[in-house]
């Protein structure tokens, strides 16, 4: 007798991804289509797809979506969330995106208490246009815009997006995750899960930002990026609940 | 409803109410500022959705996820504000959403002044934002003119997927006029929003998107074909404008909104005198009105074009023209209205303004 271990998660549609080798999208893709399945949420579901790497993820989520400008998914997720209470909205962007441009959009739909979630992909790099320095790349962090290596003294630091967004009143959850080993993988599920629970729940604005990879713009192989994830991005960006207004 | 005195602003709010809105998301801005305070008021009142974004930026992508989400939304705002919006409006074109933009123009460029102005004629008809696209743009001349034309504005948004724009100046925001909201709306066969991002439970098997990205040079270039196929329609079926005084005239103004008005005075002003003067009116910016000039005589001597501007539907009028007639200009900016006199003076004097 023949019985199904293992197959693609119905949240996702059959249009083959365009992530690169050893890229955590296609994880994180995986992960939030599962959830939207077992919540038995997908057909009132929204995405909003940002721009960056996951622009095409408004094909790849089997479900209806807005493909937004370049940092306002907040604002385009306030915009259907508002006249549609009923329905799930969830952006999904980049640290590009969310961490740079669509800053203001981001902060405020956290303080208004937006019942959105906002799936954040932190991989210190600007990977769609070619490797160009974040707001997020690490001290010392060779891009093709800081060819020496990120200057604290000309750049700034890497700015902390959880640890930031966890002095706001309308978050009601929010978690740093990471991607690079099955353990943490399934970790980040349960994240995102309780995200989308809480708006189900209408608890407020809910964000997971995953501490993700870059091979290609990091130079690195798919093992070695995963493995720099966890070396060299994991102690700036520590894991962690960095908000939970349902915990007891 | 019996006719009603009420401020410009705080009437294109309620005309939106009538027209459907079901949504306003904005930023304040002056001289535009009771658009919103209206709103928020009597939109929560009756269960609808008013929003105060953090920016005009994050307005008009409210904006974009409201009419995506298939509802009757609008923003409002003022020249720096609608330069704010150019990003989200060259999106929202692309996806073929319908939604309704009133631009209440001050003077600039830069932060310019708070005074009327008609310096954003080119941002409403050429736009800032980027790409093949156009808005179609109303510009009525009076209070009631600005209630008919918004209330019919949303009909006109769903039927052709296209956001409009109703631009009128600080003028006719801020002054008050007895107004009738009650007057009947063409009616117009619309559509159901079959193509609105509300879950795959509305729409069994088929995935809806809102999108503008065509990476497939030869797929875009297709949508830019069946963008301009909607234009053009929308020049054929959209075009309004109003002629007055053209009883064989002598001389022609072309005018719009408040710079209309004055141009009215100034025409009764010169029939005094025994000059005849007509004036093309445009009320749709885009589609412009180019087969009113048509309608000129032959043996006008002139087209006098009266903008508060240094002169930029003059561009416009030139296309329209072809050659055909000697064009002049006369234009005020920065805010300053210009009495009726200046332009009889002007229609007097034609041949010092001719440019063209």
């Amino acid at each position: 007798m023949w019985e199904t271990k293992y197959e693609k998660s119905a949240g996702l549609t059959d249009s083959k991804l365009s992530y690169c080798p050893g890229c955590t999208h296609g994880i994180v893709h995986k992960l939030v289509a599962e959830v939207l399945v077992e919540l038995g949420i997908l057909d009132r579901s929204i995405a909003i797809a940002s721009v960056g790497c996951s622009v095409f993820s408004y094909q790849f989520f089997n479900c209806d979506a807005q493909q937004s400008p370049h940092g306002r998914a907040c604002a385009l997720a306030t915009g259907v969330k508002r006249v549609l209470p009923e329905n799930i909205v969830f952006t999904y962007q980049g640290d590009g995106d969310l961490a740079s441009i669509g800053i203001a959009e981001t902060i405020h739909a956290a303080n208004r208490g937006e019942n959105i979630t906002v799936i954040f992909m932190n991989n210190a790099i600007y990977g769609m246009t070619g490797g160009q320095m974040a707001p997020t790349s690490l001290i010392g962090q060779r891009t093709t815009t800081s060819q020496d290596g990120r200057d604290v003294a000309h750049h700034g630091n890497p700015i902390k997006i959880s640890e930031m967004f966890s002095t706001i009143e309308g978050v009601a959850y929010l978690e740093r995750v990471a991607a690079y080993d099955p353990k943490h993988v399934i970790n980040a599920k349960r994240a995102i899960k309780k995200a989308f629970q809480y708006q189900m729940e209408n608890k407020g604005f809910t964000m997971v930002e995953i501490v993700a990879t870059c091979p290609v713009n990091w130079g690195l192989k798919p093992v070695d990026a995963m493995k720099w994830s966890k070396e060299a991005m994991e102690p700036v960006f520590p894991l962690g609940v960095f908000k939970d207004k349902g915990a007891k | 409803m019996a006719k009603v005195l009420m401020k410009g602003n705080e009437a294109i709010a309620l005309a939106a109410i009538k027209g459907g809105a079901d949504a306003f998301y904005g930023y304040p801005i002056t001289p535009q500022n009771e658009i919103p305070e209206y709103l928020s008021k009597h939109m929560l009142a009756n269960g609808k959705v008013f929003l105060q974004a953090e920016s005009e930026v994050s307005a008009i992508n409210m904006v974009y996820g409201a009419a995506g989400a298939g509802k009757r939304v609008m923003t409002s705002s003022s020249s720096p504000g609608i330069a704010l919006k150019q990003e989200g409006i060259s999106y929202i074109t692309a996806a073929e959403l319908p939604c309704l933009i009133v631009s209440v123009m001050r003077g600039g460029p830069g932060l310019g002044s708070i005074q009327p102005s008609q310096g954003d004629y080119y941002q409403a008809t050429r736009g800032g934002g980027n790409g093949d696209y156009h808005l179609i743009v109303f510009a009525p001349e009076s209070i009631q003119e600005t209630i008919d034309v918004i209330k019919e504005s949303f009909d006109i948004a769903d039927y052709y997927r296209n956001p409009v724009m109703v631009l009128v100046d600080g003028l006719i925001g801020q002054m008050m006029e007895s107004v009738d909201f009650d007057r009947p709306v063409r009616e117009r066969f619309l559509p159901n929003k079959d193509w609105a991002t509300t879950g795959t439970k509305d729409h069994p098997g088929r995935r809806n998107v809102a999108n503008s990205l065509y990476l497939d040079p030869q797929a875009l270039e297709n949508h830019n074909i069946h963008l301009n196929e909607k234009y053009k329609l929308i020049k054929k079926n959209e075009t309004k404008f109003e002629l007055v005084n053209f009883d064989n005239p002598e001389y022609v103004i072309v005018a719009y909104g408040t710079m209309a008005r004055i141009c009215r005075s100034a025409i009764e002003m010169l029939k005094k005198e025994g000059i005849e003067v007509g004036m093309i009116r445009p009320i749709t910016l885009f589609p412009y009105p180019e087969k009113a000039f048509d309608q000129i005589p032959a043996n006008a001597k002139g087209i006098l074009t009266c903008e508060l501007s240094m002169g930029q539907m003059l561009d416009d009028v030139l296309i329209a023209n072809n050659g055909r007639h000697k064009v002049g200009f006369f234009g005020r900016a920065g805010g300053m209205l210009p009495d009726p006199e200046e332009i009889v003076a002007a229609i007097k004097n034609f041949n010092e303004r001719v440019v063209k």
